[in-house]
């Protein structure tokens, strides 16, 4: 008896088959996970539970998870957008950061003088425009000098995060932190409200959910998405139909940058109350997000299930931090294999493989 | 004045090594046609593994090994989905720093803040190696540097004048023509891969046994990705890849002379990168010569035999 593995190109699919295909995937990667517990004498059936009964399993849970998918939605749906256009924007992190001084100025130099209706929208308004900011020269540098522009993104993620420790060690500092490295507390108008008991800052909330929706339409029913989906799909054809990358690219980006500047905001206006470390203000969301984006299948709207799936993954990840003993970083093992399952997945998308077995002549 | 100046270059070589490592890697993996972005989670790996094999045996020979299998087995992990799988190499890559950082903070949660109990020695070279000044600068070294610079010589030959680099690159080039050649594309490709992450494993058992003899999370601190824009700035050029190289390595060195300035570290910790940013436009400004060395098929997948 021998046999033969045969692959063919799928050609044609049942609408669902991608969903099947999406769920298969995310339980091959949490197999995969099961193992790597195992290997660290870990039961991983435990553990697994542990993950999501911490993130899902009670109230506190809940919104814990809803807390953290804020930033993850947020970022997410605009990483959906530029990697339609096939570029690679990996700064999210950097650009969270920047939105989160620019808050931080207006907070700390406005906030006294200015009631909290005047100060919340410039402080979102002042983050927007950080993250996009900080967006705009990988941009420039990619349409006008060719510099691999996920080189550059993450160069300024490094960079953000120096400017962040500087102003906080620095000319920020608190005077009333103790010594500690943090900037004053924000004042009371430029601090979101919360539901009460719980951590979620209901405006960026909204805004997440917002940003969501708008860019889902603006995806797939505006003029812009369509030269964007082109612009990614088939850039030859794009040229040759006249659409303006530079323009499509800068749009994007500012929106891309944006929103995770958005994100910035939300952490530190709704949640810390003052600038402090960058590993304290974002717990590597920049980069978790992209994976967000990837599980939506770069669709803007389900970025908002996604980034509650990883939201959860998050706080799981660290219930069990606390109850087995494992480092932070276990949670990155998780992306990283997630992440791995899901392109490996794609290939399944688009290809039939049948282990072939004839019998010997 | 003179003491410092040979303890300047000595320590830029060194500083150097790591990233020399991983840009002569990738270079080979790139030449192949394959993008591997995860070069930073393979030093990571490196590192780690590397530390802790020394330190559980007190072996460093035997912490080099473990640190370039490990680098290995991961770049395995991102040929087989690029090459087998002909999945998005820049999201593999990007799977595969999250991965190997994540691994590498796991694997070395009870070894931080430890010291090696033992030490790479610096070798000296005899003759050389008593030379005044140039000595001491040069022949007086981390046997790392040795390896690194002999590594750059071969791959420079192996791949301009050998049989085995002319398939290399044109696999790189045009994979289909290769094939027709007879050239068994996916073998090439993963091989290729390979010593990117063996190198990679190999930068990584420089950081963490010679380099700071000690193990710390996030340790790698972004070589990995200066590594990936040296490339680019070697033009795949691994004799162009020893200035990259020693260039960000007296860098990291500026960074130390300049803090007795009163310039914040912080500002200073900005250096690489900002140079890093300058370096890729610096490389571009001949762009023809970009255009003509960059691998034609660089993180396209090879869809070859499917039709």
């Amino acid at each position: 008896m021998n046999w033969r593995v045969k692959v063919e190109r799928r050609v044609s699919y049942p609408r669902f088959f991608p969903t099947v295909v999406l769920l298969f995937s995310l339980l091959g990667g949490f197999v995969l996970i099961g193992l790597l517990f195992l290997i660290s004498h870990v039961n991983p059936l435990f553990a697994l539970w542990k993950i999501f009964s911490g993130s899902f399993g009670s109230l506190y849970g809940i919104t814990e998870t809803i807390t953290k998918a804020i930033p993850l939605i947020l970022i997410g749906s605009g990483l959906a957008l530029v990697f339609r256009a096939k570029f690679w924007n990996i700064g999210a992190e950097g650009q969270l950061l920047i939105g989160a001084i620019f808050a931080g100025y207006v907070a700390l130099n406005l906030g006294p003088k200015l009631p909290f209706y005047v100060i919340v929208p410039l402080m979102f308004v002042a983050g927007f425009i950080g993250g996009a900011l900080w967006a705009l020269p990988t941009v420039i540098l990619k349409l006008r000098l060719n510099v691999n522009e996920v080189i550059s993104t993450l160069m300024l993620n490094y960079i953000a995060a120096e400017l962040l420790n500087f102003l906080i060690t620095g000319p920020w500092k608190g005077k009333t932190q103790m010594g500690f490295p943090y900037t004053d507390d924000f004042p009371h108008s430029a601090v979101l409200s919360v539901v009460p008991g719980t951590r979620i800052h209901l405006v960026t909330l909204c805004l997440a959910l917002l940003f969501a929706f708008a860019l889902f339409i603006m995806v797939y029913y505006t003029r812009f998405g369509y030269e964007l989906r082109v612009t990614g799909d088939n850039p030859d054809a794009a040229r040759y139909a006249g659409i303006d990358f530079m323009k499509v690219t800068l749009i994007m980006m500012i929106i891309s940058g944006g929103v995770a500047g958005i994100a910035g905001v939300g952490e530190v206006a709704g949640i810390h109350h003052h600038l402090s470390y960058p590993s304290s203000i974002s717990s590597g969301y920049g980069y978790t997000a992209i994976i967000v984006a990837w599980l939506a299948k770069l669709n803007p709207l389900l970025t908002i299930l996604s980034g509650l799936f990883f939201a959860g993954i998050v706080v799981g990840g660290d219930a069990i931090q606390v109850s087995l003993g494992l480092p932070a970083a276990t949670v990155q093992i998780f992306n990283g294999i997630l992440l791995f399952s899901l392109i490996m997945g794609d290939y399944f998308l688009n290809h039939r493989v049948k282990l072939v077995v004839r019998e010997a002549p | 004045m003179d003491s410092l100046i040979v303890a300047v270059v000595h320590r830029t070589l060194v500083a150097g090594t790591p990233l020399l490592l991983g840009t002569l890697g990738e270079i080979v993996t790139e030449r192949a046609g394959i993008l591997n972005l995860g070069v930073e989670g393979m030093m990571a790996v490196g590192a780690v593994s590397a530390f802790t094999t020394t330190f559980v045996t007190g072996s460093i020979l035997l912490g080099v090994l473990v640190a370039i299998a490990a680098g290995t087995f991961l770049s395995l992990i991102h040929a087989f989905v690029s090459v087998t799988l002909k999945a998005n190499q820049v999201v593999s890559g990007l799977a595969l720093v999250m991965f190997g950082l994540g691994l590498s903070g796991l694997w070395g949660k009870s070894f931080i803040g430890t010291p090696l109990p033992t030490r790479v020695h610096d070798l000296k070279i005899p003759l050389l190696g008593n030379v005044p000044y140039i000595g001491k600068m040069f022949f007086h070294q981390d046997p790392f540097l040795y390896v690194a610079v002999i590594l750059g010589v071969v791959f420079w030959f192996g791949l301009a004048h050998t049989r085995c680099g002319i398939v290399i690159r044109s696999v790189g080039e045009s994979p289909a023509a290769s094939e027709s050649q007879g050239i068994n594309v996916s073998l090439v490709q993963y091989l290729s891969t390979m010593i990117g992450g063996a190198l990679a494993g190999l930068a990584g058992a420089h950081l963490s046994l010679s380099y700071s003899r000690a193990w710390a999370e996030g340790m790698t601190g972004g070589r990995g990705w200066i590594v990936i824009a040296l490339t680019i700035f070697a033009l795949w050029n691994p004799l162009r890849a020893y200035l990259g190289a020693f260039l960000f390595g007296g860098i990291f060195v500026l960074q130390y002379l300049l803090q007795p300035l009163g310039i914040p570290p912080n500002i200073l910790g900005m250096l690489p990168y900002l140079i890093t940013l300058m370096v890729l436009v610096i490389a571009v400004i001949g762009k023809d010569a970009r255009r003509h060395a960059a691998p034609a098929m660089l993180g396209e997948p090879y869809l070859g035999g499917e039709g």
